[in-house]
């Protein structure tokens, strides 16, 4: 598979305006890459995952293309894009803890599911067993209710309930951030094993967290104030970041073996802007140490080496 | 400074109240001034439970809490007031934790109750003086609402609430987990900071790698009881519960990839009616046994 | 007509941040948007611009003022045998008259004015109540909760109607002045469910735990922290319960249990009804106090379904 984002501009509709949640997003993701999409929150990195499956009801595209495996996905089409969701692009969104409805069982949730996209449930139970068993669930999960099952559980069931239909592009977003540390290394390790096994050919995994995107994710895409930052492979991001926020991000996350007493880390001062009326240029512009003259006009993303891109004047050639 | 014996909180769960969830099962250790310890656990280890019961939120079942002596687990109005002035709390959720409908700064304005006697200049003092040791600009948050600030400022500023009252011990549950990770370092250092002019912080978290930043001291839980406990750096250093190690290596480092011959995480398990015995395996380290050296 | 419960107004309350979830969860994204858009400043805003606000209140305002001012108007009592016996509305009589002679408007707009006053003494008894019980409540918990569940649930079942035509038949009400503390005194049950449901969510939260550091005690928490966290909410309370008054009212006394030595629309139609005016056509004792019931309650029930859209955003069509 592959996906081609080109130039793609999402707003959201608000009360204020439209917030500029992603801008002008130029990348592309090869046949079984994982690629993490990283940054903080508002920077528009869950807008740009949902635009791609077009989830939320109050997103606007307002330009750009996508291409997945050769073909246009209609993203500004809510149902055009109906006939991809779940079976080319699938999602598996934030607090997907609660996305199983409480009042009904699990089992009930996923014949729904399917059958609404025309799947009959009967021929694929086996399959979704036999999926079930591999993540470590037993098949009488499908006859239990949401509230029976503990938080990890419940990730995994909505995991492989999202997936069963082999789609090409899974967006996982935020899975791990309400998970407690154990069930993060597994839920995971259970990303990287789907790919493995080719339930997903390619996945975009959208979290905060650098440290796990390190672990499981084959390339890194840094996210700021809806622009992107940089994109290298994970190795790289983490040990030789060229973007002055990715390299200031590194260096502010404490690790296990890092002590105050002994490395003061810092953080970085300000706060983004707003995305309401960003300003014209970098947009890291008014917290970057490296800022200078040019920086007044926005930097294209470009790639400085193999497999490498940066949007900053500082590393341009 | 901060002494926990013996503590346990038992809920009534069930119809008719018929059966025992112990959250907290005989949990003991100290706080000492100038000294930060962490309490660190997942979800369900009761360690939120064991905050809100330091801070009087919430009653112990069994056991005692003393502060500087005084027992404190049963306190009532005037006497838990004047504890007050001695203990705060901040919380997970900066959102939550102001009323929305009110000026951020109310939450500074809610301790004038404190300081009877204080003139409204020297107040204004006192507030300006504290936002600044937070590091917050008194102009930038002073007269804004809650939505207008972020995440970090508004921690900040719970903080400097703390301040203004002189407190010997801070409660910090979760503080940072909400925040991003470019201001999360901000406010640690700030409790870096504040440790070394003789603030206590009993610090609250399930994030190891923040716990081994900030910390002297450690406390492992797990179920609502202490499976190992010690100075930061013997627990990091050398963890010998299986329970400490697994979590360890769970953790996602940056620098290098999971151990994939490393434990897994267990099966979940049921909650132990008694608490395991804590033996002292070397000088400032605990272990819970029955799963000491193997 | 029965005297069953209002429909009860919807719970979200304007600003509900996200609550976060287990340990471990970082800042939510949220695209880009402020939380909890400030309730106060932006509510007129809105509800100038809602029409169903605008509509409900108008006909509400509309009927206050028939009902101070229509009485100005006229020289006749409501009760007054004043001229000839069922006659259709003429420029003497606007309204025309009942079988026995009275005035017909001058009996709908004193109705009106005792439907005012049924309203908000009724409404705003139990008003009082129903916070009262459902902030105790939701905010101590325990055996209080406990105590006061039963004592709401006793209430909410015992059947009114039966209560009050006991009440009618032995107290011998006279005044509208003590139907509506009688009313007001039976329907404060579903508010207080309501109220106690908002404040158990709304104690959780933890500026609620910050103003008990603070030490603030229990009374002040409630009206000082979640009372006004809740204004919205009280606001559309409140506006039910009058409505709902004043129907009840109007059944009461169109069963023939209200006070009879003075007039409301209830009674006007009750007379109308026994004395067949429906078979002699005499639509004009009917039709007003009917529409004005219907209008009144009306307005009031759709001024809330527009104060509910105001309140909470996400009801809003965009």
């Amino acid at each position: 598979m592959s996906l081609r984002v080109d130039d793609l501009t999402v707003y959201y509709r608000s009360l204020r305006g439209d917030v500029k949640a992603v801008d002008g997003a130029t990348f592309s993701i090869e046949d079984g890459e994982i690629m993490g999409l990283a940054g903080e929150s508002g920077c528009g990195k869950s807008s740009l995952g949902k635009s791609l499956i077009r989830m939320d009801a109050r997103m606007k595209h307002v330009g750009g293309r996508v291409e997945l495996d050769g073909s246009e996905l209609p993203i500004a089409d809510d149902a055009k894009m109906n006939a991809f969701r779940f079976r080319d692009v699938s999602i598996v969104p934030q607090y997907s803890m609660s996305a199983l409805t409480p009042t009904r069982k699990v089992g009930t949730v996923a014949r729904e599911l399917l059958e609404s996209r025309d799947v009959q449930f009967d021929t694929v139970k086996p399959e979704l067993v036999r999926r079930l068993t591999l993540v470590g669930l037993s098949e009488d999960v499908l006859d239990r209710y949401p509230i029976e099952l503990s938080g990890g559980m419940k990730q995994r069931t909505v995991m492989v309930i999202s997936t069963l239909l082999d789609p090409s592009l899974l967006i996982a977003d935020e899975i791990t951030s309400a998970l407690d540390v154990s069930s993060q290394r597994a839920v995971g390790e259970l990303l990287v094993e789907f790919r493995d096994r080719g339930f997903v050919k390619s996945m975009i995994v959208i979290t905060h967290d650098l440290a796990i995107l390190y672990q499981i994710a084959d390339t890194i895409l840094v996210m700021y104030a809806g622009k992107l930052a940089e994109k290298a492979p994970a190795e790289t991001i983490v040990s030789a970041p060229r973007h002055p926020y990715t390299r200031l991000l590194i260096s502010s996350l404490p690790e296990v073996g890092v002590r105050f007493d002994e490395t003061r880390l810092a953080g970085i001062p300000g706060k983004p802007p707003s995305l309401l009326s960003p300003p014209a240029g970098c947009r890291f512009r008014d917290r970057c140490p490296l800022a200078f003259a040019k920086c007044e006009e926005e930097p294209p993303f470009v790639e400085i080496e193999p497999g490498h891109e940066v949007a900053c004047w500082r590393t341009e050639r | 400074m901060l002494a926990l014996d013996g503590v346990s909180k038992v809920y009534k769960v069930g119809t008719f109240g018929g059966k025992r969830l112990r959250a907290v099962n005989d949990v003991s250790f100290q706080v000492a001034p100038g000294e930060v310890v962490s309490l660190i656990g997942e979800s369900g280890s009761g360690k939120s439970t064991i905050g809100r019961m330091v801070l009087g939120l919430s009653r112990a079942t069994e056991g005692t809490i003393t502060f500087e002596g005084q027992d404190v687990s049963r306190l009532e109005r005037r006497r838990l007031h004047a504890y007050y002035a001695d203990v705060q709390g901040v919380f997970q959720d900066p959102f939550s934790s102001y009323n929305p409908i009110f000026k951020a700064d109310r939450v500074l304005a809610l301790v004038k109750g404190f300081f009877p006697e204080i003139g409204r200049s020297e107040w204004d003092d006192k507030v300006e003086r504290a936002l600044n040791a937070v590091r917050l600009e008194p102009g930038a948050c002073l007269g804004k609402y809650p939505h207008q600030l972020s995440g970090g400022q508004l921690q900040r500023m719970l903080i400097a609430r703390a301040l203004l009252l002189d407190i010997k011990l801070l409660v910090a549950d979760e503080i940072i987990s909400m925040l991003d990770a470019s201001t999360r370092i901000d406010v640690l250092n700030l409790l870096g900071d504040l440790k070394a002019r003789g603030l206590g912080v009993l610090f609250i978290t399930h994030d190891l790698s923040l716990g081994n930043y900030i910390s002297d001291r450690t406390v492992i839980l797990r179920h609502g009881e202490i499976v190992e406990a010690g100075a930061t750096s013997k627990v990091f250093g050398n963890p010998l519960h299986p329970y400490t190690r697994m979590l360890l290596t769970s953790v996602p480092q940056l620098h290098s990839k999971w151990d994939a011959t490393a434990p897994r995480s267990e099966v979940e398990q049921t909650r132990e009616e008694t608490a395991a015995h804590l033996v002292e395996v070397e000088p400032d380290h605990l272990v819970a046994a029955g799963g000491g050296n193997s | 007509m029965s005297v069953s419960e209002p429909p009860q107004p919807g719970v979200a309350v304007a600003g509900e941040t996200v609550a976060g979830p287990a340990s471990g969860a970082a800042a939510v994204s949220e695209p880009g948007a402020t939380v909890a858009p400030h309730v106060h400043s932006e509510f007129l805003h809105f509800a100038l611009r809602n029409w169903k606000f605008v509509a409900g209140a108008t006909i509400v305002l509309a009927c206050l003022l028939v009902a101070l001012v229509g009485p100005l108007l006229t020289d006749n009592a409501p009760l007054a045998f004043t001229g000839p016996t069922d006659q259709p509305p003429s420029s003497e009589y606007w309204f025309g008259t009942t079988s026995y002679g009275q005035d017909v408007y001058s009996q709908f707009v004193y109705g009106l004015r005792a439907a005012f006053v049924v309203g908000s003494l009724g409404g705003g008894i139990a008003w009082v109540l129903g916070a009262g019980v459902g902030f105790t409540a939701g905010y101590r918990g325990g055996w209080i909760d406990d105590v006061l569940n039963m004592l709401t649930n006793v209430v909410l079942v015992i059947p009114t109607l039966a209560i009050l035509i006991i009440v009618a038949a032995y107290l011998q009400v006279q005044s509208y002045w003590a139907e509506a503390v009688i009313i007001g005194l039976t329907s404060w049950p579903w508010a207080a469910r309501a109220v106690r449901s908002q404040t158990f969510s709304l104690k959780t939260r933890e500026f609620v735990d910050l103003a008990r550091l603070s030490g603030r005690s229990t009374r002040q928490i409630l009206t000082t922290e979640l009372a006004p966290n809740m204004s919205s909410y009280l606001l559309m309370m409140f506006i039910l319960l009058f409505g709902g008054a004043i129907l009840i009212g109007a059944s009461l006394d169109f069963l023939g249990l209200g006070p009879s030595e003075s007039i409301s629309l209830g009674l006007m139609m009750n007379n109308a009804f026994l004395a067949s005016a429906l078979l002699l056509g005499s639509w004009w004792w009917f039709l007003p106090p009917g529409l004005g019931i219907v209008a009144l309650v009306g307005g009031l029930y759709v001024m809330n379904v527009g104060l509910d859209e105001v309140f909470n955003p996400k009801l809003r069509e965009t």
